[in-house]
């Protein structure tokens, strides 16, 4: 949805996580967006690994024509549900393309963990490990003085990633929190074992197995599972096949980000032995990758097996062959991991279906125990979340356990809706040249405060702010007659700094007496005093916080008795 | 605020490096390194330099190794458990996974095959890396709440990286060894526009502008293509870990290219597990490599096997790559001692040799080697020198001071007349202050830091709109009040500073009576006043107010009747202290009386 915002107005966009990017070729290549993409050097290769299956898919069923006419409003209306009650038709588009695929990528910049981003001079963005994925990263984006954390897709468990930096959000003002579980029921522990026990289950009973997946992530833990899984549970004859354009990629890659990963495969690294002990399943010809079900597959193919395939949804890709190809025997096995579809609607067009099917969806991102658990940690001063977050889901009202619980109570947001974040600029970071800082004169008010009063000429460049020596005037030559006053109109309201302070009346009538004022007269009036000198026909009225100086119009007694003022007062 | 460096062993020598940086406050020691060429106590820096009295602990805020060659990290379990420090030592991933192995490696050639003692154990070297931070590239480590550290790619070796260290304002850039220019295997060393107050940067090659990399290889490629033609044997003694990784990369090809059948050896050991780190830390090295590792991976090679010391009598060509790479113990020298004789073979000294080693003699021309136990060894074999080693050229380090853009710059780790050399090309071209420093000498240099203070944001964005139209070129005046607190300084506007503090603020108040000849009724008086004024004050505001007053900003003027005589008109002009300046100015003007009417 693009109408809300003018994307050629986007400066920046932050990428968390390699799920979290697929749409950027549409940004890059079609909105005039001229900004720049931050993400990890993990998320662009596997974002790219994704894409690439993504598009090698679609593109290996060509359609020779493409309709359209259903989009029209009137003609989607007849049509059946859920066809018919799909939102936005017109704005869906067509798969993009290699080219368009590697032209958004050469536009994104690498960023590691922890690299502090500037921003224009105004802002600083920094990404922080989020534990989900290899390179995932939550951001923060702060000024000097306001933080603003944004927490998507991040996980507390020890899987192959490395740890969620929780330390680094602490004292945000703001914590926008979302990408959270899709299954907050589910145990990701329990769901493996599940997966681990169906998987051998079925192998036993001489089924094949298919396990519709992306080409990264959770696959690499399922593998890790299975290779400490597979001699105790005796498959160690049982072919392991990966297909996937992207397999042997995905799998060369695991291997290389050892700086993205868990302590423990780090170490692995120092000794130096692969990450990831898939390099060894390869080795010893357990698992077989092939960047499709043609060529060398067909002929390396034996049943029974287990096949790990996409795509998930089910909707294109190979495993729509396996589908086919298996469905009709109730002795196979469909095992769904992914949690982002429903596997019942993934199931419907391939019904009736004899082959068993097995929900084991592993979902490692924050739950709300997790989520409540870092909010106490993290302590933002408020936090933002998507309405849904807020409330128990639909389909399990009474499970209030089941929403972001937080004090002050979470902010919520819809799609669409514009969101103005609860906090207030009242600061900024400015230079003071050292020339200008060594012409102050600090003055102590009260113990332990100084004051220097600064009149400097602000220079403003990228959004930073620097104080400079204001430029001496210019003398005027000496040998020149002097111009008329009137030339001499005073150039800019060069202001004078502010009083504080009052004026004891006795010491003022000692001063104005040592001065050369030999006849000062004081009268006490409701508020203060009246000073008269009498022979000049002056008047001064001191209050508590007032002073008035009533006089003719004679300059230098003017000037000389604003100077004695001035000596009680304080200039702020 | 000084920041200043010492030299604990790094100075005009290539061999240790070990330098001392005291920035605002903070102490930060740069590389931990050894000098190949000594077996006494010159090996290792002398700490006590740094401090005599006291544990290295409390004085140092943190230990930076540039990369895992063992004149920046071979002293570093010495340092850390014998003479005994137990805060951060940082380094990439890659240094870390290879520091342990090659001072492992290190150690077993001293004590094991030389017999030396006082010298660290394997656990020591364990216990020492226990110590140690990894960190990626272009992080900021934030070692202590004022202290941050930033690595920057510096090609060279596998990992090498390059620090910026930094307090507040102030920062010091150490490249460790770099290279700027890409090579077979490592990109090039790059850093953004950062303007250090001190850039201190190695400067091994600091005279030589090397032709052309091309060049070099094609006459590496020949010369050993010609020793093995006319059935001699080629040693190219290296370390286990860089140069080789490149050279290998180039025969390998080179043989594919040729068709060539002659045996090539790796000494085994170190150098397949090193090959193993490449694959492992492939995001380290360049482009290409990284792009097509998933077809291809550089580091399997098909042409250059394993060596086996019998390997080394067989008759025919070979090629052999032998670790260490200065001759100074080891593989490389026990085949040099078989090879030398022939004038058939050729060495091939492709990087570098500290003074005292076997490497530096040859290459300086000796041909009579006294060998241990009183033997005179005759090196008939060609000796050939090639400078592979990846170090930034004269040009390189001018490009890199390019970069950076710092305000001083340091040479360390060279020879000292071509420092000299380098120093006055530096100080010409680029106009800032170059030291080259001795060992255990220490340089003091002055920063002149801005101090950061916070603004309110309302008092910026008034100053910000002040003035007829908003120039953002031009500069503008601001004032207001620098409140200092408990070491924090706040810029507010003087309102907010006496509200603050809780004090009131004083009004100072002037009224001047300024006669003025004038036998006109009040009104016209007034009026008249109010053409003049307006007449010469074009820039201000000058209003006639319906009671009859006159304002010209804030500035308000009266007119009322002399009360004894009727043709001497009375002007209040009454102003604050504000507005001194322009009600000075309006009694002087005024005081001068009324231009004669026309009308």
């Amino acid at each position: 949805q693009t109408e809300l915002l003018d994307l050629s107005t986007v400066d920046v966009i932050l990428i968390s996580n390699y799920h979290c990017m697929m749409a950027l070729p549409y940004i890059t290549e079609y909105t005039g967006f001229t900004g720049t993409v931050y993400a990890t050097e993990p998320t662009v290769q596997i974002g790219r690994l994704l894409m690439e299956e993504l598009v090698n898919s679609i593109e290996r069923v060509p359609k020779a024509q493409s309709a359209s006419m259903w989009k029209n409003k009137e003609v989607q209306r007849l049509l059946p549900a859920p066809l018919k009650d799909a939102v936005e038709v017109s704005m869906w588009r067509k798969c993009y393309t290699m080219p368009e695929v590697n032209a958004a990528l050469s536009k994104i910049q690498l960023v590691g963990y922890s690299q502090k981003i500037e921003l224009f001079g105004a802002v600083q963005v920094t990404p922080l490990s989020s534990g989900y994925a290899l390179g995932s990263s939550n951001w923060i984006i702060q000024s000097h003085y306001e933080k603003v954390s944004y927490v998507s897709g991040s996980s507390l468990l020890t899987t192959h990633p490395q740890p969620m930096d929780q330390a680094s959000l602490k004292n945000s003002d703001v914590l926008i929190l979302t990408g959270l579980t899709q299954i907050p029921t589910a145990n990701p522990d329990g769901m493996v074992g599940e997966f681990c026990s169906n998987l051998a289950m079925t192998v036993r009973n001489g089924g094949n197995v298919l396990v519709p997946c992306y080409p990264s992530g959770v696959i690499y833990d399922l593998l890790e599972c299975l290779y400490q899984y597979i001699d105790s549970a005796g498959l160690s004859n049982v072919p392991f096949y990966f297909i996937s354009p992207v397999a042997n990629s995905s799998l060369e890659f695991s291997q290389i980000f050892a700086e993205w990963l868990c302590h423990n495969k780090q170490t692995k690294v120092y000794l130096p032995e692969p990450p990831f002990p898939h390099a060894e399943l390869i080795q010893t010809n357990k698992l077989k990758h092939y960047p499709s079900i043609h060529g060398d597959f067909s002929n390396d193919f034996k049943q029974p097996c287990v096949v790990f395939t996409g795509h998930p949804s089910l909707r294109f890709g190979d495993v729509v062959h396996f589908m086919e190809l298996w469905g009709k025997s109730s002795l196979n096995t469909v095992i769904f991991t992914e949690p982002d579809f429903s596997y019942l609607d993934a199931l419907a067009p391939y019904q009736p279906l004899a082959m068993k099917c097995v929900y084991c969806p592993i979902d490692t991102r924050l739950n709300f125990i997790q989520v409540s658990k870092l909010l106490k940690e993290v302590q933002p001063l408020h936090v933002v979340c998507p309405e849904q977050y807020t409330q128990p889901p639909p389909t399990q009202s009474h499970r209030t356990d089941l929403m972001v619980d937080c004090q002050p109570p979470a902010m919520s947001y819809r799609r669409a809706e514009v969101l103005t974040l609860p906090y207030k600029r009242r600061y900024e970071k400015i230079e003071i040249m050292p020339d200008l800082a060594d012409s102050l004169v600090p003055l102590e008010i009260k113990p332990g405060i100084s004051l220097a009063t600064v009149s400097a000429v602000l220079h403003t460049k990228d959004n930073k702010h620097v104080l400079q020596l204001p430029p001496k005037p210019p003398q005027p030559p000496a040998s020149k007659k002097r111009k008329r006053v009137s030339d001499d109109v005073p150039e800019c309201k060069a202001l004078k700094p502010l009083l504080s302070g009052s004026i004891p009346v006795d010491q003022f009538v000692q001063t104005l007496e040592k001065h050369g004022f030999s006849d000062v007269k004081v009268e006490d009036t409701a508020k203060g005093h009246i000073v008269l000198l009498q022979e000049a026909e002056t008047l001064i009225q001191l209050e508590e916080d007032s002073t008035h100086i009533i006089c003719d119009n004679d300059e230098p007694l003017r000037v000389k008795l604003r100077d004695l003022v001035l000596k009680f007062l304080q200039k702020f | 605020f000084p920041a200043f460096s010492l030299c604990a062993g790094a100075g005009q020598d290539v061999g240790r490096s070990c330098i001392l940086v005291s920035i605002a406050g903070k102490n930060v020691m740069l590389d931990c390194g050894m000098h190949m060429g000594y077996n006494d106590d010159r090996r290792f820096p002398d700490f006590s330099y740094i401090t005599q009295n006291g544990r290295l602990t409390d004085f140092l805020d943190c230990v930076i190794i540039s990369h895992f060659h063992l004149d920046h990290c071979g002293a570093l379990p010495y340092f850390s458990e014998m003479v005994g420090y137990d805060g951060p030592i940082y380094m990439t991933h890659p240094t870390k996974a290879i520091c342990p192995i090659l001072l492992e490696d290190y150690r077993k050639i001293t004590v094991d095959k030389k017999g030396e003692t006082n010298f660290f154990t394997s656990q020591m070297i364990k216990d020492c890396m226990k110590k140690v931070v990894a960190v990626h590239l272009h992080q900021t480590v934030q070692v202590d709440e004022e202290l941050e550290i930033k690595a920057y790619y510096a090609g060279h070796v596998l990992g090498a990286a390059m620090f910026q260290i930094k307090v507040g304002c102030e920062s010091v850039v150490y490249t460790g060894d770099y290279n700027m220019t890409p090579d077979r295997h490592l990109g090039a060393a790059w850093i953004d526009k950062c303007r250090p107050d001190l850039l201190i940067s190695e400067s091994t090659y600091a005279t030589t502008i090397r032709d052309s990399k091309r060049c070099r290889e094609r006459d590496f490629l020949k010369k050993v293509h010609e020793t093995v033609e006319r059935g001699g044997k080629v040693l190219i003694p290296v370390f286990a870990l860089g140069r080789a990784q490149e050279l290998c990369i180039l025969l390998e090809t080179f043989w594919e290219r040729m068709n060539l059948k002659a045996p090539i050896y790796f000494s085994t050991g170190l150098t397949e597990k090193a090959n193993h780190y490449y694959k492992l830390f492939i995001t380290w090295t360049n482009q290409k490599i990284r792009k097509t590792f998933v077809q291809r991976n550089m580091f399997e090679f098909k042409h250059i096997k394993a060596f086996d010391r019998a390997f080394a009598d067989n008759p025919g060509p070979m090629v052999v790559f032998a670790t260490p790479g200065m001759l100074h113990a080891g593989q490389s020298l026990q085949i040099f001692r078989k090879w030398a004789g022939n004038e058939k073979n050729m060495v091939i000294m492709p990087g570098y040799c500290v003074q005292g080693t076997v490497g530096h003699k040859i290459l300086s021309g000796q041909r009579k080697l006294e060998m241990e136990g009183r033997q005179i060894l005759e090196v008939k074999m060609q000796v050939e020198y090639m400078s592979f080693s990846a170090h930034a050229d004269a040009k390189g380090i001018m490009q890199l001071i390019r970069q950076a853009e710092p305000r001083n710059v340091l040479l360390v780790h060279g020879e000292a007349k071509k420092m000299e050399f380098l120093k006055q090309k530096i100080e010409q071209e680029f106009h800032v202050s170059c030291y080259m420093p001795a060992n255990g000498e220490t340089t003091t240099i002055f920063t002149n830091p801005s101090i950061p203070v916070d603004i309110s944001l309302g008092l910026l964005k008034r100053e910000a709109a002040i003035g007829p139209v908003p120039d953002a070129k031009k500069p503008k005046l601001m004032h207001g009040t620098l409140l200092m607190k408990d070491n924090s300084f706040r810029l507010v506007s003087p309102e907010q500073a006496l509200k603050e503090l809780g004090l009131a603020e004083h009004q100072l108040r002037f009224t001047c009576r300024v006669h003025i000849q004038d036998p006109r009724k009040e009104h016209e008086t007034v009026l008249r006043v109010y053409n003049h004024l307006k007449g010469v004050l074009k820039d201000y505001s000058v209003q006639h107010l319906p009671d009859g007053s006159i304002t010209v900003e804030s500035i308000l003027i009266q007119a009322t009747a002399h009360s004894e005589d009727q043709g001497t008109k009375v002007l209040l002009v009454s102003w604050t202290y504000q507005d001194e300046e322009l009600g000075s100015y309006l009694t002087s003007l005024l005081k001068k009386g009324l231009p004669q009417s026309t009308s």
